[in-house]
């Protein structure tokens, strides 16, 4: 089946500055696509190249749909966006609004007027309450739902969204996001999110591009960029890493041995690229190590003793932060199974062990 | 003495009502003396009967008002709207694409606002005199067309309808560049993007979202440019050759030359109450509830 979306070979520059550097991806039909990276990193770049508002520089081409749009203008596209600001009309109601992009297409009076209803049920506004309303009389969640209504009016094939829920509280965010997977599902229109919120992405993606420096860093379902992050950024970005550092010395089973500059060793999984004697970079998830006492750390796992510096309460998890050298730290988190009931053993001063299953490491490629 | 203004000042800071009352009084009353007064005066004037050696005698007449009903005042007042309304519609259409692109512009927009000012850096009066070395029969646009072979004898440009247009609009163009600009600056380009990406073309996105959205610009730059136009007197008189009068002439003439001044008074008055009408009028259709979708 023909993607929905190629970009091939795209490359943005700015006068000096290159915001998007040779990007080639697909995205397929229905698909609930994230471009997630902090700011600067070029995703609201490639937004704006699907949308038409920037033309790629020469070389580069944007199909949708199979066909070259690289030269199309935005209103040729085919395709509908929610912006950051929700650039709502301030001179128009509610209805006109989300009658704008129908009344362009040239649709009869009496086609469009049902469509704007049923818009904006779908973004459950009731239109009796709102229709006549204008954006200035509209709360910050509710010009979110007629900004998605007037972009979903047009059943377009694409619908791009430019962080639309970063003005918004955390409760309504996380009902937005759910319903927005929903109305993905439903609709069976192809998403492009733009977010620098990973929680974000990893809830309603189906795969996510994580960007960075004018680059895909990684390309991957939620699962596949958090387990198996492949760079430094995509794990620190990414939720939370340890980093461990070392040589390799010698494969056997399957696992590599690493050597610290300390001395200490640890195993990690096999993987295609590493050889003997090479400096790498592990990166291992704070909730998948555990603490134990020095002298009780099960054999078939990696250790590294130090000392907790702090213990920090977060609700549904507790973080644990052990130095294991001269300014070089671990972050540990537990399930908090009730302070109050089962507080933790552990405490400032302790001397512990980090320990983790070598398959919990990922070695990360930019070492 | 300090004390004593500490203690004024602590005494104010605890009556917000009144330091606004504070700021304000001085601009209000200078308005008051020198505004409101002296239209009080006029329009009692307009009421009063002619003194014998110009100004007023104490009674209650309208027959200035009456006299001005006449066709041929009639008539100088329909030339001078229509010469007003000329002018408003040259600037708005000069004007708003200029507006435009230093809304637009980044790098030039200081350079672009400090020309559109540029001209307020000498007197109306002055500005007005220059045209004439341009526009006279031996003036730079004729020996240069002539020099150039382009035409034989000198286009008669000075003394016509046109250089009167030409003076008003040279004039009264930056007062509506500059709403326009401020009322187009503000748009956010995203409104821009989000009409083009729901279909609409350049020509849409103008009509549908850039145009209404610019429209208390427009308003008050026409506003701007209409009123003055309306009233005034020098273009006609010193590029015009005083060959056709406008009301603005009238009026001088009525309070200078002819000493009429309870006539000159009721020709201000009307001209005034009219244009008071039309904004009146204009502040009631505005900011009317959003009308429903058209069926």
């Amino acid at each position: 089946m023909t993607p929905a979306v190629e970009f091939r070979r795209v490359s943005k520059t700015f006068g000096v500055t290159r915001a998007v550097n040779d990007l080639s991806l697909t995205i397929a039909r229905g698909e609930f696509f994230s471009l997630l990276g902090p700011s600067g990193c070029g995703k609201t770049t490639t937004l704006r190249l699907l949308a038409g508002f920037e033309a790629p520089d020469p070389g580069g081409a944007i199909l949708i749909d199979g066909a070259d749009v690289t030269m199309m203008r935005p209103y040729q596209r085919n395709l509908s966006m929610v912006f950051q600001s929700y650039a709502l009309f301030p001179h128009l109601s509610v209805e006109r609004n989300v009658a704008f992009g129908l009344e362009q297409r040239k649709l009869p009076r009496a086609g469009i007027i049902p469509r704007v209803r049923q818009a904006l049920e779908l973004v459950r506004l009731d239109p009796d309450t709102f229709s006549r309303r204008m954006p200035s009389q509209l709360s910050g969640g509710q010009r979110q739902r007629v900004a998605l209504a007037r972009a979903l009016v047009l059943e377009p094939a694409i619908l791009l969204l430019d962080e639309p829920l970063g003005a918004t509280d955390l409760k309504l965010r996380k009902e937005m996001q759910l319903e927005l997977k929903a109305l993905n599902r439903r609709l069976g229109i192809t998403f492009v999110y733009v977010t620098h919120d990973q929680e974000e992405a990893l809830t309603m993606s189906d795969r996510i591009a994580v960007m960075d420096d004018a680059r895909v860093a990684q390309l991957g379902t939620p699962a596949e960029i958090y387990e198996n992050p492949r760079t430094a950024f995509v794990a620190g970005f990414i939720g939370a890493s340890n980093f461990v550092e070392g040589r390799t010395g010698g494969r056997a089973d399957g696992r590599w041995t690493v050597r610290r500059p300390d001395g200490l060793l640890f195993r990690v999984p096999d993987q295609p690229g590493l050889h003997d004697g090479m400096t790498v970079r592990v990166a291992v998830r704070p909730e998948w190590m555990d603490l134990f006492r020095p002298d009780q750390v099960p054999p078939e796992g990696n250790a590294i003793s130090g000392s907790v510096r702090e213990v920090i309460y977060l609700g549904e998890t507790m973080h644990v932060i052990v130095d294991i050298a001269e300014g070089e730290s671990l972050t540990v988190a537990l399930r908090n199974e009730g302070q109050l009931i089962k507080p933790l053993p552990w405490q400032a001063g302790d001397r512990v062990a980090v320990g983790w299953l070598p398959e919990d490491c990922q070695v990360l490629e930019d070492h | 003495m300090t004390d004593r203004r500490r203690r004024l000042l602590a005494w104010l800071g605890r009556r917000p009502a009144l330091q606004a009352w504070a700021l304000i009084a001085p601009a209000g009353l200078w308005l008051l003396l020198f505004f409101l007064v002296p239209i009080l005066l006029m329009t009692g004037y307009s009421v009063m009967p002619r003194g014998t050696y110009g100004g007023v005698e104490s009674g209650f007449t309208l027959e200035h008002y009456a006299r001005f009903f006449d066709p041929l005042y009639l008539a100088i007042l329909g030339r001078t709207v229509v010469v007003a309304l000329l002018c408003t519609v040259l600037c708005l259409l000069l004007g708003y694409p200029v507006a435009w692109v230093i809304a637009r512009s980044r790098r030039w927009r200081n350079l672009l606002m400090f020309l559109v000012v540029l001209p307020f850096w000498t007197s109306f009066l002055v500005r007005t005199f220059a045209m004439i070395f341009l526009l006279r029969d031996t003036g730079l646009i004729n020996t240069m067309l002539l020099s150039l072979g382009l035409i034989e004898a000198p286009l008669t440009l000075l003394y016509t309808p046109f250089a009167v247009l030409a003076g008003m609009v040279y004039s009264f163009l930056p007062f509506m560049i500059l709403p326009i600009y401020a009322s187009l600056e503000k748009l956010d380009p995203s409104l821009l993007e989000a009409a083009s990406v729901l279909g609409a073309r350049p020509a849409a996105r103008f009509r549908r979202v850039v145009l209404p959205l610019s429209m208390p610009g427009v308003v008050a730059g026409c506003l701007l440019v209409f009123i003055p136009a309306l009233g005034s007197f020098l273009p006609s008189d010193l590029l015009g050759g005083a060959k056709q009068m406008l009301i603005g002439n009238l009026i001088q003439n009525q309070f200078a030359a002819a000493r009429h001044w309870p006539f000159g008074s009721a020709a201000s008055t009307v001209v005034m109450a009219g244009v008071l009408a039309g904004v009146l009028l204009y502040l009631r259709t505005r900011d009317r509830p959003a009308p429903a979708m058209p069926g």
